[in-house]
């Protein structure tokens, strides 16, 4: 009998051992985006380029193979996000976190990063002070101010634009826009000469457009967000004919985003934007990456996309260094100062600030075939966020 | 004397505290030693059970449809955000002040409010909801605007630090619902809780018996007011977060989902309410987070259509059936 | 400055338009039949998403997928007024609400899941495309169409509700079921009809939204609250009540939104209360 108990226990003990050996194999990953709700696109996407990279580059690094945990946050809503994060950390054991459609969520979750010391991986968030919230995350995506002062000034030196008009969403992101647009462009010696802020919900937009029309600024800033508003917003502009010889149209990547583009059909044509990635950019790497994509998901991607996409690369090549390690000092060691080439171009994680560092297109629209495209004419290389080096200022 | 008696006697017959209901809170402990990795959800269900619990008040007792109730549970989740981010930390000062900010921005609004009955009163209430809302917006130097309120930073609650796992977040957020649900308890097992039932059902007919209608409908509506800013200033405070989705539309919409699932007018249809919906929307969000939302409309549905007057009312109706 | 008020009264017209089209068919099920139909906006999102697909995936042209999307959600309204709405009429506004509530929740899934969660566009004729010039001033053709559109609607329903047989049957069922049938009135049928109609409508509006707005699977959500704005100042049950808000609506967001931009987001809100704390009942609301 006691032969019998001893055969069971050593046969449970010898089936648990396998189990434990490949928990210590798996590295979890805990993503959290706005998979439902408002922002469920922008999400989407993002799970795309996550699923498209580990198609690409197989679902194991370092020997060990990576487990992605999808929450759903639902939209805007910190508390949740709050607590996924933290049921992320206590009951699914992840051993990072990633994704954040949205800056709240961000900024909540960085809390959790921060206090259970886990590696971050802000994969969308533009707004430039989450970084500074915990010492473990980096950014994959872009940061407002790192495009829109690049394009502010870039807008007076090489546009030959003195007076501008902006126009935005008034929520945080379009502040934080047009702050950074306006005060390099006054910095370069331009003048602005208005501004209007868009309500966050707001059906149409044919009344602020007409507004902006009958003031014929020498240029108009657009700040808005991706969705459905860029369309709508776009319609309205054709609809009201501005005339583009008296008045450029300069946006941010959203305000020319595919969808967008679609519904303004040639109305679209020479309004310039300023962005760091397109589906249409010539280079290898992002032709297999958009076929890839193409094949997988049956859309092209886009900015969401690729932040998520060199999100992933970043937690690859950080495990590669790191030879599997997941500790959180660790991995932000080894993640500092990552250099590689994305689909959008060379770029890299600042040693300093942990901040992304990478090239800012300036792209007109232009009809290539029969599909308007963002077409780039200029480029600023390795630009860094500049909100982030006036911190850094501050401090020393 | 007689009448005086009897008055005294149904009252104390209607508070006495049945054996489910001790039941009920003695589980309510569980979590504790059940699921310890879940206390983090059980703090927010017992804090969104709070919110249908001033809705309640409102809806169930009194009559009062309100789409706008986020107004207050977000006003005292700012006032209580900004007490901590500006002053101190403390936070069972900031929940007696986001209680206390909530309820007078309710008295006020109240004078308004109580005026009106139908659509008009739920379309009012969702108005100045949405106007708080944009003004909070607006106010982004204030409040944090979208990106929401940053520096929020709370000491230990009584010595013990609010931690990854959420155990003090859940002892506090159902210490405080205990307790704000005796007040209700005893509101609603009072004269002016019967009072409050007849305004409910026939308006008209109370001042003829000297109910002063007005004055009820304000009174109820500010303390509802002031028991969804505690809940408000909880969620502040256990998350360490406030942003403008506290005032939205969604919030107001869902907490009233809730409270009608649960089952309105019964004093524990908005626990039960909250306990429901939110393990559901965890669960199923959890399988499939794209998709979850369809799995929640069809359990709506299927409440609706075999558990009418919601679950709470659904049930006993089935009880008292075979009788 | 004449210009440019005379282009804010078109646009905000044209808008106020778009916002009767839409809540029209709310006011016919909320406003007559006294049904809290919160799903209105998913019979929206019906007709909007059957455009979408006749016209993208089968070259329809957009005028004929007008009726189609008005038939597509009149359709689906009346399967499920068969087997669920018609259970309910009877019940609380509160479970009225749960349900269709419920209803929106899975109708926002549902598209989700088979047009993905992407903004969707429909092709537009030539001729509804730009603007159009008249009396020296220019004026957008589709708001023009929209505009045409609303009037057509208003006058067809206000004509069959109150001089066709048809529609003093409905109002008798409406307003008295029991006397109604005793007097020989197919009540059920008549409340079928209605339930249709209200969600057919709601089809057409969703339809003629997508070129503004656009359309992705929260729009059962997002319009929610300006169709119940439009109909509660409206007043229940009334067609030029509806009417008429969703135009003091629409020209006054318009308006506010030219003239005072940084009251932009406020100006609809603040024009529901004060009009409702004015007339608790609706502009031309009875009760």
């Amino acid at each position: 009998m006691l032969r019998l108990i001893a055969a069971a226990a050593l046969a449970a003990f010898a089936s648990a051992l396998p189990l434990a050996v490949q928990a210590q194999q798996t590295i979890k990953i805990g993503v959290l985006l706005t998979l439902s709700g408002q922002f469920a696109d922008a999400a989407a996407q993002m799970d795309n380029g996550i699923k498209t990279y580990m198609k690409q580059h197989g679902d194991s690094v370092a020997g060990k193979k990576i487990e992605i945990i999808r929450k759903d946050v639902g939209g805007p809503a910190p508390d949740v996000a709050k607590r996924l994060a933290q049921e992320l950390v206590v009951r699914d054991k992840v051993d990072m976190l990633a994704g954040f459609t949205l800056t709240p969520n961000a900024l909540a979750v960085a809390d959790v990063s921060a206090e259970a010391k886990k590696f971050m991986v802000v994969m969308n968030a533009a707004t430039s002070i989450i970084i500074t919230k915990s010492p473990y995350m980096i950014r994959t995506s872009v940061t407002l101010p790192q495009v829109m002062e690049t394009f502010g000034t870039w807008a007076v030196t090489k546009g030959g634009l003195k007076q501008n008009y902006t126009m935005v969403t008034d929520y945080g992101p379009g502040h934080d826009a047009e702050a950074a647009f306006t005060s390099a462009f006054k910095a370069a010696g331009g003048s602005n000469v208005g501004s209007v802020r868009f309500p966050v919900a707001n059906p149409d937009f044919a009344a602020f457009v007409q507004r902006a029309k009958d003031l014929a600024p020498e240029s108009i800033f657009i700040f808005i967000p991706g969705g459905a508003q860029p369309a709508a917003l776009g319609k309205a502009m054709a609809e009201r004919g501005i005339d583009k010889k008296q008045t450029r149209i300069l946006g941010s990547g959203e305000t020319t985003a595919e969808a967008a583009l679609k519904a303004m059909g040639e109305n679209a044509l020479d309004i310039i934007t300023a962005w760091h990635y397109d589906y249409t950019m010539d280079n290898a790497l992002n032709k297999a990456f958009v076929k890839e994509f193409n094949a997988m998901h049956g859309r092209n991607p886009d900015f969401f996309s690729i932040g998520a996409y060199d999100g992933m690369h970043a937690i690859y090549e950080t495990l590669k260094k790191t030879k599997g390690n997941t500790d959180g000092e660790a991995m932000i060691k080894a993640a500092k100062g990552l250099k590689w080439e994305s689909p959008r171009g060379p770029m890299s994680i600042d040693p300093e600030t942990r901040d992304v560092v990478q090239d800012v297109y300036i792209r007109r629209v232009q009809k290539v075939g029969n599909d308007y495209v963002n077409v780039p004419f200029d480029k600023i290389p390795a630009v860094k966020d500049p909100a982030g080096e006036r911190r850094k200022q501050q401090k020393q | 004397m007689e009448k005086g008696r009897a008055e005294v006697s149904y009252f104390r017959a209607q508070a006495r505290w049945r054996p489910l209901e001790l039941a009920f809170w003695a589980a309510t402990l569980l979590p504790f030693v059940v699921t310890p990795s879940y206390l983090s959800l059980a703090s927010q269900i017992a804090i969104t059970a709070l919110f249908a619990l001033s809705l309640d008040l409102l809806l169930g007792y009194a009559g009062i449809v309100s789409l706008g109730h986020a107004a207050y549970f977000g006003f005292g989740a700012y006032s209580a955000g900004l007490l901590s981010k500006h002053y101190l930390g403390e936070p069972l000062t900031g929940l007696v002040v986001g209680a206390a900010a909530a309820g007078i921005l309710g008295y006020v609004t109240s004078h308004v409010i109580v005026r009106f009955r139908h659509l008009a009163l739920i379309m009012l209430t969702l108005g100045l909801g949405l106007l708080l809302a944009e003004a909070a917006n607006s106010a982004s130097a204030l409040t944090g605007g979208a990106d929401g309120l940053q520096g929020v930073k709370m000491s230990p609650l009584l010595g013990f630090k609010f931690d990854l796992y959420g155990r003090t977040a859940y002892a506090y957020s159902l210490a405080v619902l205990f307790c704000v649900f005796l007040v209700a308890r005893r509101i609603i097992h009072s004269p002016f809780g019967l009072a409050l039932r007849g305004i409910r059902e026939n308006a008209t007919r109370m001042p003829a018996i000297g109910a002063p209608v007005l004055a009820h409908l304000r009174k109820v509506y500010t303390i509802a007011a002031a028991m969804a800013g505690a809940a408000g200033a909880l969620l502040t405070q256990t998350t360490s977060t406030v942003s403008l989705e506290v005032l939205s539309f969604g919030r107001s919409a869902d907490v009233l989902v809730i409270l009608i699932l649960g089952g309105a007018g019964r004093l524990y249809g908005g626990i039960v309410g909250a306990i429901i919906y939110m393990v559901a929307r965890d669960q199923f969000s959890g399988l499939n987070p794209q998709y979850w939302y369809f799995w929640i409309g069809l359990l709506l549905v299927a409440v609706v259509m075999f558990l009418p007057n919601g679950i709470l009312g659904g049930l006993s109706a089935l009880r008292k059936k075979p009788q | 400055m004449f210009a440019s008020l005379a282009g804010v009264l078109f646009d905000g017209f044209a808008f106020g338009m778009l916002l009767f089209l839409l809540s029209v068919g709310l006011s016919v099920t909320l406003g007559m039949m006294n049904f809290v139909n919160l799903a209105h906006c998913s019979f929206a999102m019906i007709g909007g998403y059957a455009t979408v697909s006749l016209a993208n995936r089968y070259g329809w042209p957009f005028l004929a997928t007008l009726p189609a999307a008005f038939v597509a959600a009149g359709g689906v309204a009346i399967a499920l007024e068969r087997t669920l709405f018609r259970r309910l009429y009877r019940a609380s506004d509160l479970d009225q609400c749960l349900l269709t509530i419920g209803m929106v929740f899975i109708s926002i899934a549902a598209y989700a899941f088979f047009y993905g969660t992407v903004v969707q566009s429909t092709p537009m004729p030539s001729y509804l495309k730009g603007s159009v010039q008249l009396f020296g001033m220019s004026f957008a053709a589709y708001r023009l169409f929209l505009i045409a559109m609303g009037l057509v609607v208003a006058a067809t329903l206000v004509f069959a509700l109150e001089t066709t047989r048809f529609g003093a049957q409905v109002r008798a069922a409406v307003d008295n079921q029991r006397m109604a049938r005793g007097l020989g009135i197919d009540v059920d049928r008549a409340f079928m009809i209605t339930f249709a109609l209200g969600g057919g409508l709601a089809g057409l509006g969703g339809a003629l939204a997508i070129e503004i707005v656009g359309l992705d699977h929260a729009f059962a959500l997002n319009y929610l609250v300006y169709v119940l704005i439009v109909v509660a100042v409206g007043g229940l049950g009334s067609i030029g009540g509806s009417f008429a808000a969703a135009v003091v609506l629409g020209v006054s967001d318009m308006a506010g939104k030219y003239y005072f931009p940084w009251l932009g987001a406020f100006v609809i809100y603040l024009v529901m209360v004060a009009l409702l704390m004015w007339r608790p009942v609706g502009l031309f609301g009875k009760r």
